[in-house]
C-alpha cells in the first residue's frame, strides 16, 4: 500500500516516559519517546534487550500497571487521547481497533481451550458474532491465516502445536476484529527462519489486504531493512534515530546505529572466516551516563556530549540525537 | 592432514516412553559422518530439534551413539580405558548457549575457574591463582571480578567466563553450542571477535552449532547442514559462495532477510514444518517441502551424501 507522507497519522506518541517503582527507587524504561504512523505504513522499532521497546508498546495499548509504572506523555490514536480516555472506551480500542500480538504466543494463549474455542471467543467478542456461527467462521479464520487443517484442528490446544502454528492461531484471533494497527512484538523471535519466512509472507500479504499499519518490534535488523517503510532505533529508553528505512541502512548516522549496523554478521561467505566485526565497546551501563546516554560506549564522543542532545533534523524524515550533527 | 575429531556414520536413537510400555524410537542423529581438521571452524547449522545438540554431546562423549563411533586424535572414544578417556575428555570442551546454567550459582568466578585445576590436580595454590588470573585476562575480564558470583556478570561477561572456564584446561577441540544466540549483536560481536582471536592464538579447533547463518558464516571454514537428524550438506567457504548447493541450504539462505538498503527479500516460501524425528519422511527427509522434489524418486530413495566437488558433499538426486 501506498503510504502518503502528509496523511493524518494514525498513531501520535509525544514524549512518552515510563518510570517503574522499584525496591531500590525508580526505573527509567522509556525516556521521552515521540513518533508517528501513518495509515497502512510499518514502522520498525529497534534496540536491543531492554532498550524499552515492549513498554512503549504496552504503554500505546494502556496495558502497564500503574503503580508500579507510572506512564506520562500524550498518545494520540486516530485524534482521541488513549492516556485520558476512560478504561471501558480503551477496552473497546484494544479489541476492535489495535490488536497485538507477542513473541512467546504460549503466554498470549489460554492453555485450556481448545484453538477453535479461542479464535470463536474473539470472533464473538470483535464481530458479534452467535455462538454456532463464531465456530462455524472459526476455521476459515484460521484458513486465513495460513493454517494448515483447520477445520480437523479446532479442537486442539496450545501446547499440541508448533510455535509457528501457535503465532498463527494468535495472528488470526488478533486480526478477527479488522484492525487498523497491528502491534507485533517479536512475534517471529521464537521461529525458525523458515518458518519465520512463512510468517512475514502472512503479515505482507495481510498489510496488503487489510491496510493495516504495523508498529514491528524486534532486534531483528534484517527483518526490518527488509519489511519496514521507516525504522525508529532506540537505546536505553531513548529515541537515537529515525529514517525510512532505505535512507537509515544507507546513512545511519547516530554512531550507535552505525555501531549496531557494522556488529551483525553480514551472511557472506566470500570473506575469510573470523575476521574481525567492529564492535560496539563495553556494554549497557546499569547507570546510563548524564548527558547522552550512549556517551561511555560512543566511539565520537566529546565534551559537548555531557550535556543533552538535541533532536536533530538532518534531512526530509531524518531525525538523530547526537550534537555531531547540530 | 590428519584429523583431530572424526565422525563415522553416528547415529543416536532415543527410545520414548509410550503409554503401554516401550514407546517410538525418536531418531535425534541418524548417519553422520564428517571429520575436523585441527585448527578448523566447522559450523553446524539446521533449524530447532534436528539434532546439533545431540551431535555436539556425541563428539564430547557425554552421550553413547547407537551406532557408528567417535574418533578422536586417532582413538576411539568407545574402545578407550576409563582413565584414558578422562584424559582425552580434558581435550575437549564445552561453551553452552546459557553459561549461566553450567556455572554453580554458589562459587565465585575465581573458584569456578580454579576448580578443573583442583579436580585435575594441577599446580599449587598460588600457582592456581594466577592461571585463573591469566585466564581472566585472556577473555577480556578483569582480575577483580574473581571474587564475584555468576549472578553478578551481565549476559556477555558471563560467557566470557564461560569461555574462560572451557579454556583452563587448554583444550584442543572446543565444541560451542550456540554460544552467541542468547545474545544482543553489540555484545554477539564482541564474543566472536574473542573467539576468533583464542582460535588464532591457541590454534584451537571449533565444533560450532548455531541455528544463525549469519554467525556461521563470520566464523566457519566449512559448513555442515543438518535436517531430522542428517546431514544434508558439507561445504567450504568458497563452495558456499559460488557453488550450487542443496535445496534445503538454498532455501535456507534465501530465508534470512539482509541487513541492507536493498529489498531483495522474496524467499520462496518452504511448504510446512520441519519432519518429527519420530516420524522421518521416507526417502530424502527434504522432499515434502523441497521445491525440486521430483517423484517418485525423492519419496522413494534415501539421497546418499556424495562428494559431488573438492570440499563439497551433497544429499540430493540432483546435485
Ligand atoms: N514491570 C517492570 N518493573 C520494573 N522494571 C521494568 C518492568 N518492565 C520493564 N522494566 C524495565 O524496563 C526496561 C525496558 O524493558 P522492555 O521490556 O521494554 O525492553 P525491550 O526493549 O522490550 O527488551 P527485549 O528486547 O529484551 O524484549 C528494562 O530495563 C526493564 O528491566
Ligand atoms: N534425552 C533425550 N530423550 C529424548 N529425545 C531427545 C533427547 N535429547 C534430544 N532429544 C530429541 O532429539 C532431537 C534433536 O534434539 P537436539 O537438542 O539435538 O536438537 P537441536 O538441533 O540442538 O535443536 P535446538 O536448535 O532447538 O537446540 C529433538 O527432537 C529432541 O527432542
Ligand atoms: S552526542 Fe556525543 S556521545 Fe552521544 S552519540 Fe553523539 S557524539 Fe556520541
Ligand atoms: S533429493 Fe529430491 S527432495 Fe531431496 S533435496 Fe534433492 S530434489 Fe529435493
Ligand atoms: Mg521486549
Ligand atoms: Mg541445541
Amino acid at each position: 500500500m501506498a503510504i502518503k507522507p502528509d496523511a493524518a497519522p494514525l498513531l501520535e506518541v509525544r514524549d512518552l516516559t515510563v518510570n517503574f517503582d522499584v525496591a531500590r527507587g525508580k526505573v527509567r524504561a522509556v525516556a521521552g519517546v515521540s513518533f508517528d504512523l501513518a495509515p497502512g505504513e510499518t514502522l520498525g522499532l529497534v534496540g536491543e534487550s531492554g532498550c524499552g521497546k515492549t513498554v512503549t508498546a504496552l504503554s500505546i495499548l494502556r496495558l502497564l500497571q500503574t503503580p508500579p509504572a507510572e506512564v506520562t506523555g500524550v498518545i494520540r490514536f486516530q485524534g482521541e487521547d488513549l492516556t485520558t480516555c476512560p478504561e471501558a472506551r480503551m477496552r473497546q480500542i484494544r479489541g476492535d481497533r489495535i490488536a497485538m500480538v507477542f513473541q512467546e504466543p504460549m503466554t498470549a494463549l489460554n492453555p485450556v481451550l481448545t484453538i477453535g474455542e479461542q479464535v470463536a471467543e474473539a470472533l464473538r467478542l470483535h464481530r458479534g458474532m452467535s455462538h454456532p456461527e463464531a465456530w462455524r467462521e472459526a476455521a476459515a479464520a484460521l484458513t486465513r491465516v495460513g493454517f494448515p487443517d483447520a477445520s480437523h484442528r479446532l479442537g486442539q490446544y496450545p501446547h499440541q502445536l508448533s510455535g509457528g502454528l501457535r503465532q498463527r492461531a494468535l495472528m488470526a484471533m488478533a486480526l478477527a476484529c479488522d484492525p487498523d494497527l497491528l502491534i507485533a512484538d517479536e512475534p517471529t523471535t521464537a521461529l525458525d527462519v523458515t518458518i519465520q519466512a512463512q510468517i512475514l509472507a502472512l503479515l505482507a500479504r495481510l498489510k496488503a489486504e487489510l491496510g493495516l499499519a504495523v508498529l514491528f518490534i524486534t532486534h531483528n535488523l534484517g527483518i526490518v531493512a527488509q519489511t519496514a517503510d521507516r525504522v525508529a532505533v532506540m537505546y536505553a529508553g531513548l529515541m537515537v534515530e529515525v529514517a525510512s528505512t532505505e535512507e537509515l541502512f544507507r546513512h545511519p548516522n547516530h554512531p550507535y546505529t552505525v555501531g549496531l549496523l557494522n556488529s551483525v554478521p553480514r551472511l557472506d561467505f566470500s570473506h575469510p572466516p573470523g575476521e574481525i566485526l567492529s564492535a560496539i565497546a563495553g556494554h549497557l551501563p546499569a547507570e546510563p551516563p548524564s548527558g547522552c546516554l550512549f556517551r561511555d560506549r560512543c566511539p565520537l564522543a566529546h565534551g559537548r556530549c555531557r550535556e543533552e542532545p538535541p533532536w536533530v533534523e538532518v534531512g526530509p524524515g531524518h531525525q538523530v540525537r547526537c550534537w555531531n550533527y547540530v | 592432514m590428519s584429523e583431530l575429531l572424526e565422525a563415522q556414520d553416528l547415529s543416536c536413537y532415543f527410545r520414548l516412553a509410550g503409554a503401554w510400555g516401550k514407546g517410538p524410537v525418536l531418531k535425534a542423529v541418524d548417519g553422520v559422518s564428517f571429520a575436523l581438521n585441527p585448527g578448523e571452524t566447522l559450523g553446524l547449522v539446521g533449524e530447532s530439534g534436528c539434532g546439533k545438540s545431540t551431535l555436539g554431546r556425541l563428539a564430547l562423549a557425554l552421550l553413547p551413539p547407537t551406532r557408528g563411533r567417535i574418533i578422536f586424535a586417532g582413538e576411539d572414544l568407545a574402545r578407550v580405558s576409563h582413565k584414558h578417556l578422562k584424559e582425552l575428555r580434558r581435550q575437549i570442551q564445552i561453551i553452552f548457549q546459557d553459561p549461566y546454567s553450567s556455572l554453580n550459582p554458589r562459587m565465585t568466578a575465581g573458584q569456578i575457574l580454579e576448580e578443573p585445576f583442583v579436580i585435575h590436580n594441577l599446580g599449587r595454590r598460588p600457582e592456581r591463582r594466577a592461571w585463573v588470573e591469566e585466564l581472566l585476562t585472556e577473555v577480556g575480564l578483569t582480575a577483580d571480578v574473581a571474587d564475584r558470583y555468576p549472578h553478578e556478570f551481565i549476559g556477555g561477561q558471563r560467557q566470557r567466563l564461560g569461555i574462560a572456564r572451557a579454556l583452563a584446561l587448554k583444550p584442543r577441540l572446543i565444541v560451542a553450542d550456540e554460544p552467541v544466540s542468547a545474545l544482543d549483536v553489540s555484545i554477539q560481536a564482541q564474543i566472536l571477535n574473542l573467539l576468533a582471536e583464542l582460535q588464532q592464538r591457541h590454534g584451537l579447533t571449533y565444533l560450532f552449532i548455531s541455528h544463525d547463518l549469519g554467525v556461521i558464516s563470520q566464523i566457519s571454514n566449512r559448513v555442515a547442514v543438518m535436517y531430522v537428524g542428517r546431514l544434508m550438506e558439507m561445504a567450504s567457504r568458497e563452495v558456499l559462495a559460488a557453488g550450487r548447493l542443496h535445496p534445503y541450504t538454498e532455501a535456507l539462505l534465501a530465508a534470512v532477510p539482509r541487513p541492507t538498503p536493498e529489498r531483495t527479500y522474496n524467499p520462496p516460501i518452504l511448504k510446512g514444518e520441519p519432519p518429527s524425528p519420530v516420524n522421518v519422511p521416507p526417502g530424502c527427509p527434504f522432499h515434502p517441502r523441497c521445491p525440486e522434489a521430483q517423484f517418485p524418486l525423492c519419496r522413494e530413495s534415501v539421497p546418499a551424501l556424495r562428494e559431488t566437488a573438492p570440499d563439497h558433499r551433497v544429499a540430493c538426486h540432483f546435485r
